[in-house]
């Protein structure tokens, strides 16, 4: 009986120490990540950093602005994109969608979550590539733009950074329409509004908080992509005036320079790490904020 | 609830010239509902599009040369690959799924409602699996790769994502055991189990579909995963001697192919391999998660 009590007790202490490991391993990312980041921006000097619009490591000029705007410009693209289709096709899956394809359908939406990135990045750079080019030549023929770019740039990342966040916004805006009581809906039905103007007026604003969640989902998921940008973004680190052009994200920067990069240019890449990693910090805090606030009401 | 909707619409149903009556009559709703159509066909039709797209383009590739057991220039065979990748995944299941469930058994099992340790860790969890793979890249290259000394290896690779999958199989265990009933726990200590004895002897052999799917989903993350594994695993296509070798991934084998642009042709080989991976594993989440509803 002696014995029993205390693998009890051994065991109950393995499964706490288990639970410690995610606070451990978020303990050491930070550590970690501003360790090696921030002794560069100080040496850079912080808003040289930020606010510094070249960036040449041979030089010695490390600025990260042009890859921030880069960041900040492909997300907008991408929400651009992926919000409307998302919440309309969650709709489709909520109020709309004959029971029988529902199963599938969903499964679709599943998979959409599943495909690598890599993938993404790949079908980004066979098809949406070459139809962006020749729609800027077409642009540039007809003297709209400057410039018309080699299809790599900001509209081809938005277009491709869209459909990988469809996923995202469906799953959390589809939730949270079912999670709006019925008699809503069937309220508005009886007081003579259509179908639709029920779904838009009453549903909709009733699952308001599970909608932004999944758009700021969206935006944390688009930010932080990586390999698919790489493959189509066009990865020069400069400002544009141009949807056609290329720019930089803060992850493309991290992963075309890491590989050979050495002393304080790899420090400025780790910091770039860091930047973006705030960004994210940023996004978790307020998703866990719209959560909360989600369900107090 | 799509149940209760059903009886709604039934009590006076339209047919199908009522509602195209009240359409016409209603033109905003009716854009509103083309518009919702045309979201829902766009959404799927690119999904099949890119699914067909890389199937069509890709299966003509697949020759036995991709094969072969060596990677070399000319066949860039993906054999080595797939090793590295089933190594990669057994490895990081090894790590995160006894801590997974382990900790997902404390948070449920042990720690009393209101514990102010399970807030902490519902935001550790929350903030793991927010964060983008680039930067558990950065990290397990600071970390595992330069302090703990390993070098660009398969075991840094396999950490590094354990970590990643841990809120994952953490999330799935944990609405797994929720999903026992409290009466089989009741029967158990009713019988004279122990805690422990009634947490591995009923409550885990019931969650086991629901942990099952978790963990399926994780293999699917770790497939198709690349930029966490860059700059931890490294990119040598071969199989390593040892797990402290480097070696690369079936999905960084795809990124390097379709980058160094000479491989296109097998770059569509290697996808529609990733593709069929990915669509496998998901269809079979799905099929043990629909089991988890049945039982």
């Amino acid at each position: 009986m002696k014995s029993k009590a205390w693998t009890e007790k051994v065991m109950q202490g393995v499964f706490f120490i288990a639970a410690c490991a995610s606070v451990l391993a978020v303990a050491l990312i930070c550590i970690f990540l501003f360790a090696n980041g921030i002794p560069a921006i100080r040496q850079i000097g912080f808003v040289k950093f930020i606010t510094g619009d070249i960036w040449r490591p041979g030089n010695e000029l490390f600025g990260i602005f042009p890859m921030i705007i880069g960041s900040i410009y492909v997300t907008a693209g991408a929400i651009i994109f992926g919000v409307p289709i998302g919440i309309l096709t969650s709709v489709f899956m909520a109020m709309y969608c004959p029971k029988k394809i529902y199963k599938p359908l969903k499964a679709a939406t599943e998979l959409l979550a599943g495909i690598p990135s890599v993938v993404y990045g790949f079908f980004g750079m066979v098809i949406v590539v070459p139809i962006i080019r020749d729609f800027g030549r077409t642009l540039k023929m007809m003297g709209l733009v400057e410039e018309s770019g080699d299809g790599k740039g900001i509209l081809t990342t938005s277009i491709v950074l869209g459909m990988m966040i469809l996923p995202t916004i469906i799953g959390t805006t589809e939730s949270a329409m079912r999670a709006v009581p019925p008699q809503y809906y069937e309220g508005s039905l009886a007081l003579g509004a259509t179908q639709e103007r029920s779904i838009f007026k009453v549903v909709i604003p009733a699952a308001k908080s599970g909608v932004i969640t999944g758009v700021v989902l969206g935006i944390g998921r688009a930010i932080g992509e990586t390999m698919a940008v790489i493959m189509i973004a066009g990865n020069q680190p400069r400002l544009v005036n141009n949807i056609l052009l290329g720019v930089r994200t803060l992850t493309g920067n991290i992963v075309i320079e890491m590989g050979y990069a050495t002393g304080l240019h790899r420090e400025a890449l780790i910091a770039t790490g860091v930047v973006l990693f705030v960004f994210i910090l940023i996004i978790n805090f307020s998703v866990a904020l719209l959560k909360r606030r989600g369900e107090h009401e | 609830m799509s149940n209760q909707m059903k009886k709604t619409v039934g009590v006076n149903r339209e047919n199908f010239a009522d509602k195209v009556k009240s359409y016409l009559r209603h033109p905003g709703s009716m854009i509103l509902m083309l518009l919702v159509m045309l979201a829902a066909f766009i959404t799927f039709a690119l999904l099949l599009f890119l699914i067909f797209y890389i199937l069509v383009n890709g299966i003509p590739y697949i020759k036995p040369s991709l094969f072969s057991l060596h990677y070399t220039s000319e066949n860039a065979s993906v054999i080595p690959a797939l090793i590295n990748t089933v190594v990669m995944t057994l490895l990081s299941l090894l790590i995160a799924v006894p801590f997974g469930i382990f900790s997902a058994i404390f948070l449920v099992e042990y720690a009393g409602k209101g514990n102010k340790f399970i807030e902490v860790i519902r935001l550790t969890t929350e903030t793991l699996s927010g964060i983008p793979s680039i930067v558990y890249g950065l990290f397990g290259m600071l970390f595992f790769v330069n302090t703990l000394k390993w070098g660009f290896s398969i075991l840094a690779g396999a950490f590094t994502l354990s970590i990643m999958i841990l809120p994952l199989i953490m999330r799935q265990t944990e609405e797994a055991l929720k999903a026992v009933p409290d009466s089989y726990r009741e029967g158990s200590f009713g019988l004279g189990a122990g805690k422990l004895r009634t947490v591995f002897r009923i409550v885990l052999p019931s969650a086991v579909p629901g942990i099952l799917a978790g963990v399926i989903l994780a293999i699917g993350r770790i497939v198709g995963e690349t930029a966490a594994l860059i700059y931890t695993a490294g990119t040598v296509a071969q199989v390593p001697k040892n797990v402290l070798g480097s070696g690369r991934t079936l999905a960084i084998h795809m990124y390097m192919l379709s980058s160094e642009g000479l491989y296109m042709d097998q770059a569509y080989a290697t996808a529609v391999i990733l593709l069929v991976l990915v669509v496998t594993i998901n269809t079979l989440s799905g099929v043990v998660a629909k089991k988890l509803t049945k039982a």
